[in-house]
């Protein structure tokens, strides 16, 4: 379980979030929408410990993700996080970037770490692509390729942030199709989205974030079609 | 009517190789050396603070600005004045892999930066360490992105290491002006020069294309 206890953090004197909580059960997917600069994205990397915390807690499995003593290396390793920016290593082959992790982060040996990575490849519908440089492959492409890299790290949870918002309109929905497929598997999966459909369609919850705090978080459906919070009501009247 | 000047004859090919052979070594050691420098002082630089930065900044400055020519002289005169006159071609080693090292610093400074930060994040969430994320992601990003940069580097050390000539290394320009001296044929041996110095040159940058074809990204 992810759990967010009453969280602040600031970027020098702008406070980004202002007290969040936020318990992921697993198996839950939770989309997080709200505007640009209502904090959604920074909470992702607050919990993966890019980025350190003011105030408040995070746990990991009962382990204290901004603890001192907590090795964020390790932890990593339980949180996939796939973002904005496909980010694949441009000097390896598609195979050779989804391995590269489970090869030195977690010693495997390079069979392994190769069935692993073929594995999750094929998995998001990469099978034909191993030998590829990334940089030859659509955005669309790449971006399956960095939820395939997560994945062969056999994560716990999957954290997104706005994988889909650097695509051209027509690769969204092959990223969002295997978003789906992950869910469906039972993975657990904090989204950070722009794609109400998504969030409604595939979500249990939904997070709707406003100047840093959860103005409204419910059942799926529920908040995006029949929003209770007026901020809510305003912010999904203008996305759609 | 026996001449004062003997012709260029066959018998100074020893010479002349010998000086193509030093020019070889000296520009070897320079980029050996002044790449493993430029690397380790082009990444302190991407990743220290200003003040840090602002020192080995000037430091490099000096070695950039200051002609090599004069910082040949400096050196050697400085060295022996002091009572321990060095070897010509170890002066000239010195000198000329620092110079090297100023430039090369700097294109690995812009390589290692050239990497976005986020491309190190998403590195970092898959559980590299910092140290794995430097040798496996910025480092091969970065040394190819600046590859072309290092070659255009790597070859005008080897026509600078010419001026290693004027603290009395035997390189390929001393010998040339050595036999000029003495065949007062001038335009003959220049040419033949400057062929040896394009002979060096060539398979360097003409590799150098090859390989940077071959790790285009």
């Amino acid at each position: 379980m992810i759990s967010v206890q009453n969280v602040h953090k600031s970027f020098g004197d702008l406070e980004v979030l202002k007290g969040v909580s936020l318990d992921v059960k697993k198996g839950e997917v939770v989309s997080v929408i709200g505007g640009s600069g209502s904090g959604k994205s920074t909470l992702l990397y607050c919990i993966n410990a890019i980025e350190p915390i003011n105030k408040g807690k995070i746990l990991v499995d009962d382990v204290d993700v901004h603890a001192k003593e907590t090795n964020k290396d390790k932890l990593r390793q339980k949180l996939g996080m796939v973002f904005q920016q496909w980010n694949s290593f441009p000097h390896m082959t598609v195979l050779e970037n989804a391995a590269l992790a489970p090869r030195i982060v977690k010693k495997m040996s390079k069979e392994e770490a190769i069935e692993i990575a073929k594995k999750e490849l094929e998995h998001v519908g990469l099978g034909d692509k191993f030998d590829v440089y990334p940089t030859k492959m659509s955005g669309g492409q790449q971006q399956r390729l960095a939820i395939a890299r997560a994945l062969a790290m056999k994560p716990d949870y999957m954290l997104l942030d706005e994988v889909t918002s650097a695509l051209d309109p027509e690769l969204v929905g092959e990223v969002l199709d295997t978003l789906r497929l992950l869910a469906e598997e039972g993975m657990t999966m904090i989204c950070v989205t722009h794609e109400m459909g998504f969030a409604r369609d595939v979500s249990d919850r939904v997070a709707y974030f406003h100047e840093g705090v959860i103005a409204e978080i419910g059942e799926a459906r529920q908040v995006i079609t029949d929003p209770q919070n007026p901020l809510t009501q305003k912010f999904l009247s203008k996305v759609r | 009517m026996n001449s004062l000047f003997t012709p260029l004859s066959w018998s100074d090919s020893g010479l002349i190789l010998t000086g193509v052979w030093n020019t070889i070594i000296i520009s070897v050691v320079a980029i050996v050396v002044g790449t493993l420098l430029g690397l380790i002082v082009g990444f302190l630089r991407a990743e220290s603070n200003k003040a840090v930065n602002i020192l080995f900044g000037s430091v490099l400055d000096v070695l950039r600005s200051v002609p090599l020519i004069i910082q040949l002289i400096l050196f050697s005169t400085f060295v022996g004045a002091m009572g321990n006159p060095l070897a010509p071609f170890v002066a000239g080693s010195i000198v000329l892999s620092l110079y090297t090292m100023a430039f090369m610093s700097e294109v690995f400074r812009s390589g290692f930066e050239s990497v976005s930060p986020s491309m190190q994040t998403a590195a970092r969430s898959l559980g590299m360490t910092k140290w794995q994320t430097i040798y496996h992601v910025r480092l091969p990003i970065g040394l190819r992105a600046v590859f072309p940069s290092w070659l255009g580097v790597s070859l005008s050390v080897i026509k600078d290491s010419a001026l290693v000539s004027v603290i009395g290394y035997m390189e390929l320009l001393r010998t040339s002006e050595q036999l000029i001296s003495r065949t007062q044929q001038p335009l003959e041996i220049l040419i033949g020069v400057g062929i040896f110095y394009f002979i060096i040159s060539y398979p360097l940058s003409h590799y150098g294309r090859y390989v940077e074809r071959k790790m285009a990204i």
